[in-house]
């Protein structure tokens, strides 16, 4: 009778399981859906240099974060209290390309790193556990280490479109995070096999600037001097 | 907050420095110094909790082992007695400093770092349950156990506090029954295991309490666990803390039991308790078919599921053999064939095999 009963018990806990999981992945395939949109939009910083050029995509994207926040206020609704590491392998990876986007934004606009408030602030997302619906840290550094590959990747395309002084910035930029990430005492996880490979991409933007350099091909004025924004 | 405190890592950190000149004042750099804090923090407390866990598995598997001697013709009372002491000590000594460490957190965080510990902590709960009761421990009755006052937290943690303590833990049974002081002794007087002689002062009481506890446990257990939720939701979340089971966890320890179920069946068979294998396997078979109807829902419970197949048959084959065997060969007899001939295929010959891969 009762060994019946917690086997009918864990049958409808499967079920409620089930069908909410269910929701959770339809609420996260439209953010997937959304973080493609804008991935595409700002894939055209690689095409033409120029600050306008970039903040005109900055101003483009701008209208899709705000939908963002809208999906994640949704997806929010339905995860129960306390239960946010329960499902959060669903949404971890949409997460982390959104706070990468959003961390790219900041940089292409501002030229400097993004801050963990405002790229919540962005997505519409909590920093902190206590306070809701949050970005876990592990997720922020993650958009932070695919930022500095695509950035590696900007800085090559940048001398094509005709800006050699941006590899310098980049590098400069790069350096820093590098030596940020340092400070970590990583476990042996997914983010530390991601911090690995930021060497590469510093690495590969300090070759465009040597290249540039021993050519005098990189305009007197670059680096600190740039305006930035 | 503790970013600057640890010192311990001047080391990456001079590396770093030594490398290109970090700037200590550019806000980057300030801002890691907080994420690594932040980092080492959950780090730190994810490790302690794996410590505990791996304590948990520790002396749980001990319980198991003691009450695997049931099975022989030891005195099964006086068994049954003492794992749930061990039980007992186990939520006192592991369970609460692993409340203390998960409180107000997500606890589907670490979860990852206490569920074995959890898992083989159900596992030797179910089998002293069914070895007394002979029937499943709810899930309701599993998670009561592992709520704590903050009062008992305190007593616990401070030193020179166990026997205070040890005191107040008794309180439930020997206090009158319409009176209870606060929210943590009524849930204690629903324990699946305060029903045997926890203490001495209770067993006077002890049937009457048992039966009711049982039988509200079945009727109204989806009901409770509203109310409990209610309950953590609102105001005693102050009071209370608590190491939640997940159902699934639950079930997973549920499916290893039954690996505990073969193994003293086969052993009883050979100390002559030839009741016992048939009616074990009856009982798995529920468990077993219960599983099955659950079908592909977890990776992990269908892993279990192919070692709880394999548990039912070497039981179902021992009770063929009973069967066709018991005819032909006096009780006495039959144990002999049983304990002689562990290799024989037919009912399990490797037992020992499985065994240690439960373990």
């Amino acid at each position: 009778m009762e060994t019946a009963a917690v086997f009918s018990d864990f049958q409808e806990h499967l079920d409620a399981d089930h069908e909410l999981k269910e929701e959770i992945r339809n609420a996260v395939r439209e953010l997937e859906q959304t973080a493609r949109e804008i991935q595409t939009s700002m894939q055209a910083m690689h095409q033409q240099a120029g600050n306008e050029h970039l903040l005109k995509i900055c101003e483009n994207v701008e209208p899709l974060f705000s939908k963002v926040r809208e999906q994640f206020a949704v997806l929010a609704e339905k995860i129960p209290a306390s239960q946010y590491y329960r499902f959060n392998d669903i949404w971890r990876f949409v997460i982390q390309r959104l706070a990468y986007l959003a961390a790219l934004k900041v940089y292409l606009m501002h030229e400097r790193l993004a801050e963990r408030q405002e790229t919540a602030d962005m997505l519409g997302v909590k920093v902190r556990r206590e306070d809701g619906f949050h970005m876990d840290l592990d997720d922020f550094l993650m958009g932070l280490l695919t930022m500095a590959s695509e950035l590696s990747r900007f800085a090559v395309n940048a001398v094509v479109a005709g800006d050699p002084g941006r590899p310098v910035r980049i590098s400069k930029f790069l350096g820093e995070l590098d030596s940020g990430f340092r400070l970590l005492n990583l476990k042996n996880d997914m983010l530390r096999k991601r911090f690995d490979s930021l060497k590469y991409s510093v690495q590969k933007v300090e070759s465009v600037v040597y290249d540039l350099t021993i050519r005098r091909l990189v305009p007197a004025s670059s680096g600190d001097n740039e305006p930035k924004g | 907050m503790a970013g600057r405190g640890r010192r311990a890592h001047g080391a990456d950190r001079n590396r770093a420095k030594s490398k290109c000149k970090v700037d200590e004042n550019s806000p980057v750099i300030q801002a890691f110094y907080g994420y690594q804090s932040e980092l080492d923090a959950r780090h730190d407390k994810y490790e302690r909790i794996v410590k505990l866990s791996r304590d948990i598995t520790i002396e749980s598997k001990r319980v198991i082992f003691l009450l695997q001697r049931c099975a022989g013709n030891e005195d099964q009372e006086e068994v049954l007695t003492q794992a749930l002491t061990r039980i007992k000590d186990i939520q006192k000594t592991r369970f609460l400093p692993l409340a203390l460490e998960l409180d107000g957190e997500d606890h589907y965080q670490f979860m990852r770092a206490y569920s074995p510990g959890l898992q083989e902590y159900i596992e030797a709960v179910s089998f002293y349950h069914y070895l007394k009761y002979s029937q499943l421990v709810s899930l309701t009755a599993v998670q009561q156990d592992l709520q704590f006052s903050r009062q008992d937290a305190i007593l616990h943690t401070s030193p020179g506090g166990a026997s205070g303590a040890d005191s107040t833990a008794s309180q439930p049974g020997a206090s009158p029954q319409g009176k209870p002081a606060g929210g943590s002794e009524k849930k204690d007087d629903k324990s699946p295991l305060n029903g045997s002689s926890g203490s001495g002062t209770q067993t006077s009481d002890q049937p009457s309490n048992k039966t009711s506890t049982e039988a509200k446990a079945v009727v109204d257990s989806s009901e409770e666990v509203a109310a409990k939720k209610r309950r953590n939701d609102t105001d005693s979340r102050s009071e209370t803390v608590v190491v939640s089971v997940p159902p699934m966890e639950f079930m997973l320890g549920i499916a290893d039991l039954t690996g505990e179920l073969m193994r003293t069946a086969i052993m009883s068979v050979s100390a002559g308790n030839l009741d016992f294998p048939i009616q074990a396997c009856k009982f798995m078979r529920v468990i077993h078919d219960a599983f099955m109807s659950y079908g592909n829902t977890a990776r992990e419970l269908s892993k279990k599921m192919w070692t709880l197949q394999q548990s039912l048959q070497k039981v179902e084959n021992a009770c063929y053999t009973l069967q066709v065997r018991g005819s032909e060969i006096p009780k006495h007899m039959l144990a002999e064939v049983f304990s002689a001939s562990s290799s024989d295929g037919l009912y399990g010959g490797d037992v020992d095999d499985t065994a240690a891969e439960h373990l």
